[in-house]
């Protein structure tokens, strides 16, 4: 009785030719929404990374000028010299671009979007109107953004977590007027976005699945992504609330994140009775949990990865699955370890400091199983499989730093410094990045219908993972020497002189990591037109997606849609014709999909497979 | 092919088994959706708490007794007896406690207390039209609602009256005469995102109603959309319940 509004969305598209608009802009088909966040995550990932560069270059040459850089932000380099100001910007909005619009929506939004109707074997999201309203609201978000760069005083200055009082008092800093209200705007505009797209995710998971497709089959793929979505659902409200608050402090003289400190900037108003902690506890209560909406989708996607091309089925896949659900719910009730120094009652420290440290339990979990499943599998080392196990190598040496970082007392050193930065670019940054490019690598053909370069693939890989580690690495050893992050120039101080050298080398590595991934955008948007034709499943995968065919369909099955007899990783099974079994392939005489399939298929496999493929 | 597509499609939207929870998508999307908004109003009401804690406790009233006589100048009179003070939270009673039309009386959250049953009673109705699209009744949906309809707008009303009291009475965001400024901008905040969920809530009813109207759900052959705007409407309620209870009663 309930599907009406499905089949209502099918009727339409049977009536209608598809027209430019409906096919490539305003499109309610998962794929081409998921090819649609794809691509707008690239471009704001070019220009998250070129902002990094242009700062990059400022701490390593801090009294050098370079006068192309004048031509390319005008006055806020005047003589080539980078504005303070501007730096603050750029930080600010690099870490916004690369937290939200990458890593959450170009990251999560891409790879729920494709795969999760695909692998669970659905027509389409359970809402394909909010989908595309969900790419829309992100669009929107994206380009007012971007707009703040061009406004009076420039964009928003206040670092990616906008504390008030910078953020809250419209004359604090140049950024905090025009470019702020943008921000919030923009933000706003995110969180629609993302909450649209986590409820359809959800409920489609929950409530699309194909017949046997039990929630103990799913692809680890799927795991991760349902996850998210709760995560996503239940923290991003908050900031929405924090927000809002923070839109009536700013520009309707309410003061709930300003106190007594902060009058005489506040513009003819009196300003008493608020707290910036409150912020900060708002705030965080999303941005912890956001740290494994990045996190998670690129987690699940090494799973799959990992065990394709170890030829291996996953290892310990309900551990798995418990390590997921265990991070999602840890994530929830750590994020006072951003606060340990804030002034938060010294107690509540320690109790976050426990729930932080017991993360790692779970991580570790996950760690293991990749070592375990890599260990004496049959590696095929194709540019997915690279990526992922990059990522994994990120997340165990990024992993380890938020040891020290999750420990209070040790906390009261290292908070703001570089050694922070070194931590959460290397498990959240570089590792989910990886995850993404593994998976882009690997569901290339599932997105465009043609292979990427393998060759330019290797090479974009090693450039970059030697450039990140040769960017991250010494950042620790600047922190633990006390060198604080956010600032425009370290030489002011003698102390840190010993690290101009450091700071040139890093910004060189960042510079050719940063033209390595000129090669990844030649190789991404070459291939979708010169690409390789993809053979229905070139990586000889067991999920349910390699079984639709390489062409889009609207429905994305032509017939029935298959059924699932098995879990997602019969890889080398003894005794099994091939490598894989895939998952709709029943065991001999098996006819009912709940039942668990056990044994191996009929041995001629031909003719079982045969009604889908038609 | 697309004819295909469609004809197994019709078929089952939930292929596995028994579907979770036993609800379709629609109802589910609703859920989740209630969930996170859950979570916005919890970060408000939980920003409300911890500026309000940041205060001292409000002053036991032990002056005024309800029904009595409220001078002209009420406010300043609180004020001088050291009710309405800075570092006090004001207590809600001595400042809700007008009635329309009734003038010189102290009727402590009398209003307030009205407003609330007005709205629960409009989940009542809310209730009867939910059951009355299981009979497939479709005049009785239609008089339900309408009835729904008519009590969101009621209460959206005292809403407005209540409003227009208090700021005549000299608060507003940036300022209030009863103590605290937060507690006048935790006001508007708090009911004024409520409100204008109840206002959403109002409007999506309409559009339902007239949906019922012109028998569109009597086509379908199901009134589940009545269910799902009226899983929104009681929640706006129980929301309410909490946004009375923190801010009014304690």
């Amino acid at each position: 009785m309930s599907d009406h509004n499905l089949t209502h969305n099918h009727e339409e598209h049977e009536h209608h030719e598809d027209n430019f608009f409906s096919k490539y802009v305003f499109s309610m088909d998962h794929k081409m929404i998921a090819r649609q966040f794809l691509i707008t995550g690239i471009i704001m990932g070019t220009i998250g990374m070129i902002m990094s560069l242009i700062f990059r270059l400022q701490l390593a040459y801090p009294d050098m000028k370079f006068p192309f850089l004048e031509g390319v932000l005008g006055h806020w380099a005047k003589d080539g010299k980078l504005d303070p100001n501007f730096y603050l910007a750029l930080i600010t909005i690099h870490g916004t671009i690369m937290v939200f619009y990458v890593l959450t929506a170009g990251l999560s939004g891409t790879f729920s979007n494709l795969l999760i109707p695909l692998q669970i074997g659905a027509r389409d999201m359970a809402s394909p109107f909010m989908n595309m309203l969900s790419y829309w609201f992100f669009f929107a978000s994206s380009v007012v953004l971007l707009s703040s760069l061009f406004v009076d005083g420039g964009p928003a200055s206040a670092g990616w977590t906008v504390y008030p009082p910078l953020s809250a008092l419209p004359s604090a800093i140049p950024g905090s007027g025009t470019g702020m209200t943008l921000w919030l705007a923009a933000m706003i505009l995110f969180i629609a976005s993302a909450l649209l797209g986590g409820i359809n995710y959800i409920a489609t998971v929950l409530n699309m699945r194909t017949k046997g497709m039990k929630m103990t089959r799913l692809p680890l793929t799927i795991w991760a992504f349902f996850v998210t979505a709760i995560l996503g659902l239940l923290s991003f409200p908050v900031l929405l609330g924090g927000s809002l608050l923070l839109v009536f402090d700013r520009s309707f003289g309410t003061s709930f994140y300003l106190s007594e400190i902060v009058a005489e900037f506040a513009g003819g108003i009196e300003r008493t009775g608020g707290s910036p902690i409150l912020f900060q506890h708002l705030f965080w209560f999303l941005g912890h949990p956001e740290v494994y909406i990045i996190l998670l989708p690129a987690l699940g996607i090494t799973s799959e990865v990992i065990a394709t091309n170890s030829r291996k089925p996953i290892f310990g896949y309900r551990a798995m699955i418990g390590s997921i659900l265990a991070i999602g719910i840890l994530s929830f009730i750590v994020w006072g370890h951003h606060m340990f120094i804030t002034g938060m009652n010294p107690f509540l420290g320690s109790v976050f400091m426990l729930g932080t440290l017991i993360i790692a339990v779970p991580s570790a979990v996950k760690t293991f199983n990749y070592l375990a499943t890599l260990w004496k599998g049959n590696l095929h080392l194709t540019p997915a499989m690279m990526f992922a196990i990059g990522l994994v190598s990120f997340f165990i040496s990024g992993g380890l730093t938020g040891i020290y970082l999750g420990n209070a007392a040790l906390d009261i050193n290292l908070h703001d410094t570089y050694f922070v930065v070194a931590h959460f670019h290397l498990v959240m940054g570089s590792a989910a990045i990886f995850g993404m490019l593994s998976g882009i690598y690997h569901w290339y053909p599932k997105l465009f219908g043609r292979m990427m370069n393998e060759t330019a693939g290797h090479v974009h890989f090693w450039l970059t993972i030697v450039s990140a580690y040769c960017v991250f690495f010494p950042m620790h050893f600047m922190g633990l020497a006390g060198v604080p992050r956010r600032y425009y120039a370290n030489t002011a101080y003698d102390q840190f002189n010993v690290f101009v050298d450091m700071n040139q080398f890093i910004t060189i590595a960042a510079i050719l990591g940063g033209a390595a991934q000129l090669i990844f955008l030649a190789n991404f948007f070459i291939s979708i037109y010169k690409g390789k034709r993809a053979p229905q499943n070139p990586w000889n995968s067991t999920t349910l997606e390699w079984t639709a065919p390489v062409e889009h369909l609207h429905g994305n099955w032509p017939g029935e849609i298959p059924h699932v007899y098995r879990w997602a990783y019969d890889y080398s099974k003894p005794g099994a014709e091939e490598d894989f079994i895939p998952q709709n392939i029943p065991d001999a005489g098996q006819i009912d999909p709940m039942e668990e399939a056990v044994g191996l298929p009929e041995p001629s496999k031909k003719s079982v497979q045969e009604p889908v493929m038609a | 092919m697309a004819t295909n597509t469609l004809s197994t499609e019709n078929k089952f939207t939930w292929g596995g088994g028994k579907s979770p929870f036993s609800v379709s998508y629609g109802k589910l999307m609703m859920w989740i959706f209630l969930l996170s908004d859950a979570f916005t109003f919890s970060s408000l009401l939980i920003a409300y708490g911890f500026i309000r804690y940041s205060f001292q406790s409000p002053i036991h009233n032990e002056i005024v007794k309800p029904l009595a006589h409220l001078s002209d100048n009420f406010v300043e009179q609180m004020q001088q007896a050291g009710l309405f003070v800075q570092d006090h939270w004001p207590s809600p009673e001595l400042v809700f406690n007008h009635f329309p039309f009734v003038h010189g009386m102290h009727l402590p959250l009398f209003f307030v207390s009205l407003m609330t049953f007005i709205l629960i009673f409009s989940s009542v109705t809310m209730v009867l039209a939910v059951e009355a699209g299981h009979r497939m009744a479709k005049d009785e949906v239609a008089k339900y609602m309408l009835l729904t309809i008519i009590g969101g707008a009621a209460f959206l009303g005292c809403q407005a009256w209540e409003w227009s009291t208090f700021i005549g009475e000299g608060a507003r965001l940036y300022e209030n005469p009863f103590g605290p400024k937060s507690f006048a901008a935790l006001f508007f905040i708090v009911t004024g995102f409520h409100g204008f969920h109840v206002f959403s809530g109002v409007m999506l009813n309409v559009i339902i109603y007239l949906n019922v109207l012109n028998g569109t759900y009597e086509k379908r052959g199901h009134y589940e959309m009545i269910e799902k705007v009226g899983l929104y409407w009681h929640f706006v309620d129980l929301v309410w319940v909490f946004v009375f209870t923190f801010y009014y009663l304690i």
